[in-house]
Formats: structure tokens, sequence, C-alpha cells
């Protein structure tokens, strides 16, 4: 039945679990459609034939809708559009709310590209590997124009915006191959502007990832530019926008806030409140510092938005991410691996 | 009926200047008619060309910046030129004064600016055309309208222009029903199409000038770098979005209600029966032009905005669309029991509804926010809009344009043909607009220069429908110009309605009425006795 | 043509009274919205750059701001009396006091011109601009974009305002209008007020809090 109903309205392959929900309210919704519509003709095509005048004068009486049937045609129509709202605004709220354990990736749009930029390595232009059966979390930003990240197979789509971050979430349940399309007008070669999503089976997810890292310092020949991780880069961009004349990496209070634990804590907020350090919330005190200030430091940091570009912002969460207390039990990874974190 | 001692408008000076210092309300309303039928000839033939283009993938006829170039051109002029002018400003102006007994419009002199303000403003537009064109869609989103290459100013300012005319129409309207209304026509006997017309006024007059401010900031942005709209200079490109849908969600109404108010007296006049539910009619039309002010950020749910604002957003949609459901209901209650005669414009009203039921109920699935991930910036979006701005709104035009014709030129048209032309118009707009909501569904977005190959057999057939489709426009052309010279006299009220607008000599005399005319019953009132509902 | 009395309800100067009213009534909502935009903008980037936004005030003059208040405020008063004497019968002393309205109107904006003299030597310019070395640029050169816009848009409608009450002025002088006939000269005050009502509005974001 979901098979004949998807070929009947030409809906794509069903490549995530968030298709499969929402293809049922379409279903619904279309057939309602259909149905109503098709009762309207009639109805219309009935009244015509029925009623069809037949001389220049037939009498017609004069017929006015009692309230109760006002009442109705307000009342049943406006339930069912209520219903379908809380049904559809249900499944809406569950695809805006990233489960705890995705796997994250930046994506950067760029006039006429996609780039994926996994955080301990590596990147990739657009063609983006994630396992199956795992949440996927893309953070995305853009360095030129507005975009919108649109995979049909998955039914969503998110705007890539310059100088802010939105996030879009997906669980791809089996492995497979899906197009990725821009669905916001961004120039010359927007309908070029292509990619893939590829979907591994997990264990071929974690050989791929491994491959790719491995193979990093050896494509780094003698001179050429070694491709640093996200973690590194910001760690250099800290220094060079002296960020790290207020924030200390070494968990002492200063200006502002330690850098060092404070992503996944809780902070307290200046006039109540708490708020979770997350990658929203390190975004935002970037590019607006005083919306929420943490209790206890003064409402001194300049915003940095339009001076920080969209791969430095990134970056930034990056290190500031890497920054975890040592924790008892837990040994140390050999190389910077990324390891996702609970929130 | 209208004695020979009153001359029609048409005759009243026949020199090219009498029509353009003309304060007469009707040839204003004729003069944008011309003028709002000559840009949707234009923006016809862009849409045709995007058609071709699209026939196969890859280059058909043209490059990726000639179809960005035609798009942005086919938006820019059926949205500005033709869909916002046409009903209002043509049959708003000619008939309006005519329905509620008045000899003109408030303020004659403006509403002659608002036609040259209009001319300049297209002007300005079209200069931008030869000027190669922008390229950045009817919407101008920034940052891309702040820093493509192309000649956005022109069209930018053009657009600014036509605000204006706008503004001073929809002024024009509200001060005209409010105060010039013949005595004893009370609020709730005022007909439906002028009802119609007042909501739409309303929202020109409050939506427009932010649209205006909007446009010249970006305008501003590409003059001296201003910086409001671009992230690079600090600036917030979604605040653009806000106040541009601010507008141009409501402008969606300013184009649809008087589409509906045309219905709703082509309807009562083709099946001489009153109203099923006039009240209905008249609370939903100033709900539509309230609440619509309400729903402006369902185009953003995909953009980032919050959760909760999304969901809010999407509620107050559904509010438009329940107001919309009321007047089908109406409109196919008048038909029962009627006397149905089958003209064109009673064709197109059939199609009229049955597109605007489909266009809306696609909306409404839009406004569960769920669906809409999928489908924002589709073709099931280009297809929606179309249903309800070609489907509903050009058919009602159709329907305006054939009633009203006689009312208008004194002249018939060959009515076989009429019916025959109506049947293609209908059938050709399926065959064009089902493909493409088709092809939303499986994933293809708008504004494509390009696609990927799986996408062609409905684009194919979408590019046949609109051939179709184009061949029953030049039909109508060709037979409405031959009836302007040859069609046989009309004589004052050809249709036998009862819309008060027909109380006057077609064509009417130059101050519309001779004698006050009286109104102790609403329009449309075709029976003797009264039945309370369906017995 | 018809003759007027059966047509009475067509062309009576009540029902024109009315319209115009109205008409400018709408015009006036028209008016408000078009500064709504500027606001919301101005709302929207003093929420994201507070700091930039405050810095760039404190540089305001806020004497010529409040000068250019207390000119406009009376302005709107006087205005208000040539209104009262027109109805009242007194052209003549009316058509003064609206000379002496668009009189002020004048120097409030020649007071706007000194003020923007000064910031162009400062480098206080909108967008691309901006050399102002005060403030960093980032946000505040919003801030100056937005200023100029909305003093600049507010300037335009005095200009517009000075001329209209002028021409109202003289014609009033001159003895078109009286208690009979103060449409026009009823409307064109309504018109100050509101430009009054927008600098009103205008004067506190800019230069004070």
């Amino acid at each position: 039945m979901n098979e004949l109903l998807r070929r009947l309205f030409f809906l794509p392959e069903q490549g995530s679990t968030f298709a499969v929900k929402v293809d049922h309210l379409h279903y619904v919704l279309l057939l309602t459609t259909f149905a109503v519509a098709v009762g309207i003709g009639a109805v219309g095509i009935f009244f015509l034939v029925r009623y069809h005048r037949r001389t220049a004068s037939d009498p017609t009486p004069r017929v006015v809708a009692a309230p109760w049937m006002e009442a109705l045609f307000i009342g049943v129509p406006l339930s069912l559009f209520l219903l379908w709202f809380v049904l559809g605004f249900k499944q809406f709220v569950w695809v805006m709310s990233p489960p705890q354990d995705s796997l994250d990736v930046y994506v950067t749009g760029k006039q006429w590209m996609w780039k994926f930029t996994y955080p301990g390595g590596p990147s990739a232009i657009d063609r983006l590997v994630v396992p199956a059966g795992r949440p996927v979390r893309l953070l995305l930003t853009s360095r030129d124009v507005i975009h919108s990240f649109y995979v049909p197979d998955f039914r969503m789509k998110r705007d890539a915006i310059p100088g802010r971050y939105t996030d879009l979430w997906f669980e791809a349940p089996r492995p497979g191959r899906h197009l990725v399309l821009c669905a916001e007008y961004c120039g010359l070669d927007h309908s070029q502007m292509r990619g893939e999503v590829v979907v591994l089976p997990p264990a071929d997810f974690e050989a791929w990832q491994d491959a790719q890292r491995r193979n990093l310092p050896v494509a780094a020949l003698p001179g050429a530019r070694t491709p640093e991780s996200m973690a590194v880069r910001g760690e250099r961009v800290a220094a060079a926008q002296g960020c790290l004349q207020c924030h200390t990496v070494t968990g002492a209070p200063h200006i502002g806030p330690t850098w060092l634990g404070l992503y996944g804590r809780k902070e307290p907020l200046e006039g109540g409140g708490v708020v979770l350090a997350d990658e929203a919330y390190l975004t935002e005190s970037m590019m607006d510092p005083l919306a929420k200030v943490v209790a206890g430091y003064a409402p001194v940091m300049p915003g940095y938005h339009g001076r920080l570009s969209a791969e430095d912002s990134g970056a930034l969460v990056e290190f500031i991410k890497s920054l975890r207390p040592p924790r008892p039990g837990v040994t140390a990874a050999e190389e910077p691996v990324y390891v996702p974190t609970g929130r | 009926m209208s004695p020979p001692a009153a001359e029609s408008y048409l005759s009243d000076g026949r020199t090219v200047w009498s029509w353009l210092t003309t304060h007469d309300h009707k040839r204003i309303g004729v003069m944008f008619l011309g003028l709002t039928l000559f840009f949707f000839f234009l923006g016809g033939l862009f849409a045709l060309a995007l058609r071709i283009e699209l026939l196969t993938p890859g280059r058909t006829v043209m490059g990726h910046l000639a179809y960005n170039r035609m798009f942005t051109l086919h938006g820019v002029t059926m949205v500005w030129l033709f869909m916002i002018p046409a009903i209002p400003s043509a049959f708003g102006n000619f008939l309006v004064p005519l329905m509620i007994g008045a000899r003109d419009v408030a303020f004659p002199r403006l509403n002659l600016a608002s036609v040259y303000l209009y001319v300049l403003g297209a002007s300005v537009a079209l200069w931008g055309m030869f000027e190669g064109g922008a390229d950045t869609g009817w919407t101008f989103y920034t940052p891309y309208s702040t820093t493509t290459g192309t000649a956005v100013l022109p069209v930018l300012v053009g657009v600014f222009i036509i605000g204006f005319s706008t503004i001073l129409t929809g002024l024009n309207f509200i001060a005209t029903v409010h105060t010039l209304r013949a005595p004893g026509l009370t609020w709730m006997k005022v007909p439906l199409f002028v009802w119609a017309i007042y909501g739409t006024s309303i929202i020109q007059v409050l939506a427009t000038p932010v649209l205006g401010m909007v446009l010249l900031l970006v305008a501003l942005e590409r003059v001296v770098g201003a910086g409001i709209f671009d992230p690079a200079r600090g600036g917030d490109p979604i605040l653009f979005q806000h106040l541009f849908w601010f507008y141009s969600h409501p402008a969606v109404y300013i184009m649809v209600l008087p589409s509906m108010g045309v219905i709703s007296e082509a309807v009562s006049a083709f099946s001489r029966k009153n109203a099923f539910s006039y009240r209905m009619i008249v609370y939903s039309t100033l709900g539509i032009a309230f609440v619509g002010f309400f729903t402006w950020g369902h185009h953003m749910f995909a953009s980032g905005q919050s959760t909760f604002g999304s969901g809010a957003f999407g509620a107050m949609s559904m509010l438009v669309a329940i107001f919309t459901a009321i007047k089908i209901f109406s409109w196919l209650g008048t038909l029962y029991r009627g006397s149905i005669a089958i003209e064109s414009p009673l064709i197109y009203t059939l199609g009229f509804m049955f597109f605007l039921f489909f266009g809306g109920m696609i909306g409404v699935a839009y406004a569960t926010t769920s669906l809409n991930l999928h489908w924002h910036d589709t073709y099931s979006v280009v297809a929606h809009f179309h249903f309800i701005m070609v489907g509903a709104t050009v058919m009602a035009f159709l329907a305006a344009l054939h009633y009203w014709f006689p009312k208008m030129s004194g002249r018939c048209f060959p009515k076989k043909l009429a019916n025959g032309a109506a049947v293609l118009i209908i059938f050709g707009f399926i065959a064009t607009f089902v493909p493409q909501f088709l092809l939303g569904n499986l994933g293809m977005p708008r504004r494509y220069a390009d696609y990927p190959p799986h996408f062609q057999s409905l684009h194919v057939a979408s590019t046949a429908g609109a051939s179709l489709l184009a061949f029953g426009f030049l039909v109508i052309a060709a037979y409405l110009a031959w009836s302007l010279r040859y069609g046989a006299a009309a004589g004052d009220n050809p249709w036998g309605s009862e819309g008060f607008e027909w109380r006057s000599a077609s064509p009417p005399p130059t101050h519309n009425f001779t004698t006050p005319p009286e109104y102790p019953t609403g329009p449309h009132e075709y029976a003797r006795e009264e039945v309370p509902h369906a017995a | 043509m018809p003759p007027e009395a059966v047509t009475e309800h067509w062309g009576s100067e009540d029902a024109r009274k009315q319209a115009a009213y109205l008409g400018m009534w709408v015009f006036i909502a028209t008016e408000v919205l078009l500064f709504a935009g500027l606001f919301t903008a101005y709302g929207v980037y003093r929420s994201v750059y507070p700091e930039a936004f405050r810095a760039a005030q404190l540089t305001m003059e806020v004497g010529l701001g409040t000068l250019n208040t207390f000119i406009l405020v009376t302005s709107s008063i006087v205005v208000a009396l040539a209104v009262h004497a027109v109805r009242g019968n007194r052209p003549g002393l009316g058509g003064a006091l609206l000379l002496v309205a668009a009189l002020l109107g004048v120097v409030f904006l020649v007071v706007k011109g000194v003020e923007y003299a000064h910031h162009v030597e400062d480098g206080g310019l909108p967008g691309d601009a901006y050399r102002f070395t005060e403030v960093p640029r980032v946000g505040a050169s919003l801030f100056f974009t937005l200023y100029y816009l909305l003093t600049g848009f507010h300037a335009l409608h005095v200009t517009v305002g000075v001329s209209v009450l002028t021409v109202l002025g003289v014609r009033s002088a001159s003895g078109t209008f009286g208690a009979g006939y103060a449409t026009p000269v009823e409307l064109g005050g309504m018109y100050w007020h509101l430009v009054d009502v927008i600098w009103l509005f205008v004067y506190p974001i800019l230069y004070l809090s």
C-alpha cells in the first residue's frame, strides 16, 4: 500500500526515518484533497445538469444558508485542518530536535558546491558519507549567499545562511545513495549545485573514516599544506582573534568563563535561568555575546558577527569541544579523534 | 433603458488627449485593463521561453544566465505588472463606483496619478529588462540580490514606484466605499465584489509601504553598501525575508481576494440566485485581509526559524484556509436550485472553484509544517501558487473579462467560441500544472535551468500543456479583438443580471447614472418569495 | 450631465470632506507602516549589537536633537492654532501662523543639516563609507545607516510638509479658506502632526536611552 501510493504520487524513495513518517501524512492529505476535489467537481457538474437553465426567465427560489449549516461548514474543515496541523507539527518538532548521540558533520554551502567537514577530519566536496542506522546532525552555514541543503529522499531541507548556523538531522536506515540538491536560488549555477549522500553500513563507515584519516598525513607530502583538523584550526583562530586574552583553557576563570570543559556544561545565566553550552549557544555567544551572559561575568565581550568567517566560528566551537577536563577511567586517545559527546 | 441624452463614456471625447487627461474611473479602468493585458502577454511569452528551455535537461535554447533572468522577468512582470493591478485597478476602477451608485471614485485625480505611476514604474522596470534584466527572482532574496552583477536596481526602483500606484488605488477605494455609497445602500447590501475590493485595498494600503521600504533598503545596499541585510557587513539576511513576506504574503491575497469577488458576482448572475451565504463571504473576506498579515512566517519553515514560531505561523495559515473553504461552500450553495446558464464566465467559475480548492489544499498541507520540509522551494510550490494565481485568479480575470465585456464595450462576443476556449484553457491549465505538482513531489527544486534526467518526462508534459494554454489565450485575444469592432450590440443587460452595475446603460454614460438608483434589496435578488434554506 | 439637484449625494461638500478626512487617515496609516520597517530594523540590530549601538548613541549631539524636538513640537502647536484660527474665520491670522510653522520647519532642517555636517566631518557615514574612528565599525555602521535612513526619511517628510504649509499659508492669507472651507488646512495640519509624532519616536531611540 505504502509503495503503491508512493509511486502514484511520484514520491522518491524513502531514504530516512522521517520520510517514512511524513509520507503517511502526505498520503492522507492528498487522498482527502483528491476525494473532496472530485466531490466538488461532481457536485458542480451535477448542479449544472440538474439545474440547467431552460428558459430565459426560470424562476429561482431565494435560498439562504441556515446558521447550523454555516457552523457545520466552518467547524468540520477547521477541526480537520487543526488535526492535520497537530499531527504535522508533532513530526516537525521531532525532526527539528536532533537526538543526543548524533554524528556531527559541518556543511558549508558555497557557490556552487557543498563542503562536508567531519570534526576529526576528513573533509570532502559534494559527497557526504554517513553510517546507516545512526542519527547524523548537519551543522549548516554558507560562505556567500543563502543555499538550501535538500535531499528529496529524506523529505527535508534546511537553509544554509551566511553568518549563522542552522542544523538538520536525519537517520538513514539502509545503505544507499541519495541525491543532494540546492533548493534556495543562489545564482548562475544554482541548478548544478548537486551532491550526494552515501550511506554505508556502520562497519564500512568506520573503515572508510579510518582510511581517510590515516591517509591524511600521507597526502601531506613535504612542502604541501598539511590539512589541519577543525580543532587545531580553532586554536589558531582563538589566538589570532584574541579570544584567549579573556578566556583561559586551563580551567581558571578570567574576564570570561574558561573554555575547559565548557562544552556540554549547564551554565547559570545573569538574570536567572541556565543554558546548556552546546554548539548553538557557543555560536550565539560569539555573534551576540550579550544575549546570554553567564552569571558572575561582566557583559563586556564584543560581538564577532561579521568578523568571524563561517569556518572559523565552526573551528572555534570544535576547539572548545576538544577542551575536556581529564576524566578518571577514560584513557586519552593517541591521536585527537572526534568522540561524539553527550549533551 | 438609457435615454438618448446620455452619451456613453467611450464617445465623450475621442482624442487620445481626452483619454490621457481623463478623470473618469471607467476610462482609467479601461486603460489599466489594456496595460495589464499587455504585460500578461509579455509575461506569458517569458513563461513559454522557460517551458521550452525545460523541455530537455542541459541547454535547450538558452544558458543559465538567460534562464535566470527569464524567470525573474516572468515573476516580476506577472506579479507586479499583471496580477496585483489586474482585477483591482482595471475591473475595480470600472465597477466599484457603478456598483455603489457613485458618479466616480472619491479622488479622481489621484486615480489618474496611479495610472501614470504605474506606467512610470513599469517603464523603469522594462528599462531594467533592456539592461539585461535582474537574475534574482521576484523575491530579491539577500544577500544574492545585493551582490549579483545584473540590473537589479531599475527593477527594484520600478517595483517601488508601482507600489505607490497600488497604494493610491487602495486609498481611493477605501474612501470611495466608505463615503460615496448611494443613499439606501447599507453595508450589508454592498455587492460582494465591492467587499472583495475593499478587503484588498486594506491590504494594499497597509502592506505595500513595508515592501517599498524593504526594496529601498536593498537598493541602498547596492548603491552605498548600507549593510542592513548583508551578513558580511553585520546585517541579517533573514530580516529581509521577514519584512519581504510581511508584504508579499498579504500580497497573495491582493491577487486572490478580488478574484473571489468576481466569482461571487458571476456565480449569482449565471445561476440567477442570491449568494447562499452573503454574510459568510463578507466576514471571510475581512478575515482573510486581517489574518493574512500574521502568516508570513510560513515561507520560512526551512530557514532555521524557531520551531515554535513555525508552529504559530502554521496554525495561523490554517485559519486563512478556512476562510477560503467557507467561500467555496457558499458558491456551491448558490448554484443549488439555480437556473444555471452555461456561458463562458460560468465555465471559468467552475474551473476556478476546482483549482482554488486544489491549490488551497496543497497550501493546507504546507501549513502542517512537517510536509513543508519536503515541498518548500520545489515545483510543488510553483504548482501551488500557479493553481491559485493562474488556476484561480486568471480564471476569474477571464470570467470578469467575459462577464463585463458587454458592459465595458457595449458589444457581444461569439459565445460558442468563448465556451470552447474556456474548456481549452481549463484543460491546458491542468496539463501544465498537475505535472509540475508531481515534479515537486519527486523533488525537483524551483528556479532550475537544468535538471537531472529523471525529471524530464513530467517537464515535457508540462510544456505540452503550456502550449495548449498559450493557444487558448490566443483564441480569446482574437475573438475579443474582433468583437470590439464587429461584435453585435449587446444592449444594456445582455446577461439579465441583477448586479447593481447593470443598472446603468452599457456602456455607461460619463457620469454613470442619469437617475439615482434605489436599493430596496441587496444585489442579485432574483426570487420573489423567501425560502429559509434547503427545503 | 444630470442636474445637480437630483444627484446631490454624488458630489455634496459633506461627502467630499468626509472622503478627504478618511483618505488622510488611510494615508497616515501607510506612512506609519513605511516607518515601521525602519523601526523594526532598528529594534533587531539594537538587540544584536547593544554595545555598539550604545557607543554610537553617545556620540550623538543630544543638544541639537533636543532643540529640534522643541522646534518641531512648537511648530505643531502653531499649526494647531492656525487650524483653530481658520475655523474661527480668521484666515489672515491662520495664514501667518502657518507660515511661522513652515519657517520653524526650515529651522529644523537647518539644524539637522548642521548635525549631518558634523557627522560627515567625523566620518560617521552610512554603510561602506563609515570612517568614524571613535566607535568600532561592527554594528556602529548599521546604527549610522539607520540613523541616516530614519532622519533622512523624516527630513524628506519635513521638506514636503514645509512646502505644503507654505502653500496653505499663502492661500489662507489671501482668503481662500475660512470657517466654511477649512478642509485643506485641516489635512495639512494632520500631515504636519504626523511628521511631528514620527519625530517623537525617532528622537528618543536615536539620541536618548
